[in-house]
């Protein structure tokens, strides 16, 4: 089936999100983000609900916290540890493919 | 279709306990999700656990399925009786919580599609309601973050249509990427989400960047990092070599005596950006066979010469 060339979208790289854009693209309620911060999970900058400002990673991360509480039913806590468990084993992949890449080179 | 073994999925006896069931499942959901696990086939083992826990932790449902009776085999070609659910009424409708789209034709033959909720369902009332976000990921080729770029993406979603079938809809867009994206932004594309109900505004597409796991270069925020290899002899006598940058060949001055390992950076030729980035080559340094005669003769020579031992600080 031919298709005209589709007009290319301009997108927007998003520095920092508020609270309700956090929910909005997360599909959360902002009590249950601002549960995740008081346990350490997301770490805006800015000191009450209404100027924080979240990094992009926090999409990822809130994402995650969701998928973990709602598929295996880990709580706060527990979330805080995967993420943190998560991160690190990211980070040691990352380190084991530049060192295997070191050798074979 | 093929007859699926919920029992067996799990790993469970017919007879199991619902504790059993939640057990197993929780036990396997916890071993195969995709954020906890990243082999492949993990995300398939999740689903179809998923699906199976779906059936068997609903009392009204597992009664039903175990009335298919325990001679079927699991991958044995199915067809639902036709009356074969008589006497059971499903409270809940085929699927509770669940990610409808990700349960199989016989999950669907049996307990039917999701009910139609949301948008299809509402729309002879006047409401109004945002479209959802979507979220994907993209991976870019390190130049595109360099030089910025227009590429052309397929997203697969699932959409629900005006019967309520579950339908995976693929669509392309051409999208532009901005320069100096680095890995894990998003990128937000307004109104390319779930269109809004009545006046509600469409939902906006993120899209998480990524950079290609295999590629020569490897990424820190705005840093770039690859490996050089050089000669002995350049690494010792120093000089100028060419290498090659994500934006272009540069001249590049090696320091005498100089390590492998050792970092020489090229400021601010890492990903652009306020300030750049700035650009790494780690030195690699490649010994030459000896191929032949003369070869050996110049490597002895070097041997009786440079009176070299690396292994001084070992003890050996």
């Amino acid at each position: 089936m031919a298709q005209k060339p589709a007009k290319a979208i301009s997108g927007e790289v998003i520095e920092a999100l508020t609270l309700a854009e956090l929910c909005r693209s997360c599909g959360v309620r902002a009590e249950w983000v601002v549960e995740l911060v008081e346990e350490g999970i997301v770490d805006p900058q800015g000191r009450a609900p209404a100027t924080w400002r979240f990094s992009t990673v926090s999409i990822t991360r809130v994402r995650t916290a969701w998928r973990l509480q709602h598929d295996l039913g880990v709580n706060k806590a527990g979330i805080a540890v995967a993420l943190n468990l998560i991160d690190e084993r990211e980070e040691l992949r990352h380190m084991l493919r530049r060192v295997a890449r070191a050798a074979s080179g | 279709m093929d007859f699926k073994d919920y029992y067996q999925t799990l790993g469970l006896e017919r007879d199991a306990t619902q504790d059993d069931v939640k057990r197993a499942y929780r036990k396997i959901a916890r071993k195969y999700h995709p954020d906890v696990n990243k082999e492949p086939g993990a995300e398939d083992k999740f689903k179809e656990a998923g699906e199976a826990y779906e059936v068997l932790k609903d009392p009204e449902k597992r009664a039903a399925y175990d009335q298919l009776g325990a001679n079927w085999q699991a991958g044995q070609d199915f067809r639902a009786p036709p009356d074969w659910n008589e006497g059971f009424e499903f409270s809940g409708g085929g699927y509770t919580e669940a990610d409808e789209a990700a349960f199989s034709d016989f999950f669907e033959s049996l307990f039917g599609r999701a009910r139609q909720t949301g948008a299809g369902a509402r729309h002879s009332q006047s409401f109004h309601a945002h479209g959802q976000d979507h979220h994907a990921s993209i991976t870019i080729d390190l130049q595109d973050a360099y030089e910025g770029a227009t590429r052309t993406i397929s997203l697969r979603a699932p959409e629900m249509d005006a019967d309520g079938h579950v339908t995976v809809k693929e669509r392309t867009i051409r999208v532009k990427i901005p320069k100096g994206v680095t890995e894990g932004k998003h990128i937000r594309l307004a109104g390319q989400g779930t269109p809004g109900v009545g006046q509600g505004r469409a939902g906006d597409l993120y899209m998480e960047v990524h950079f290609p796991e295999d590629g020569a270069y490897s990424v820190e925020g705005r840093d770039v990092y690859f490996d050089l290899p050089i000669t002995p002899w350049e690494a010792a006598l120093g000089g100028k070599v060419k290498a090659p940058t994500p934006n272009g060949n540069v001249e590049l001055k090696i320091p005498q005596n100089a390590r492998a390992g050792q970092k020489l950076r090229l400021k601010g030729r890492g990903i652009p950006g306020k300030p750049a980035g700035d650009l790494y080559a780690v030195l690699q340094i490649a010994v030459p066979p000896a191929k032949s005669d003369e070869d050996r003769a110049l490597y002895e020579q070097m041997a009786r010469q440079l009176n070299f031992d690396p292994r001084a600080k070992l003890g050996v």
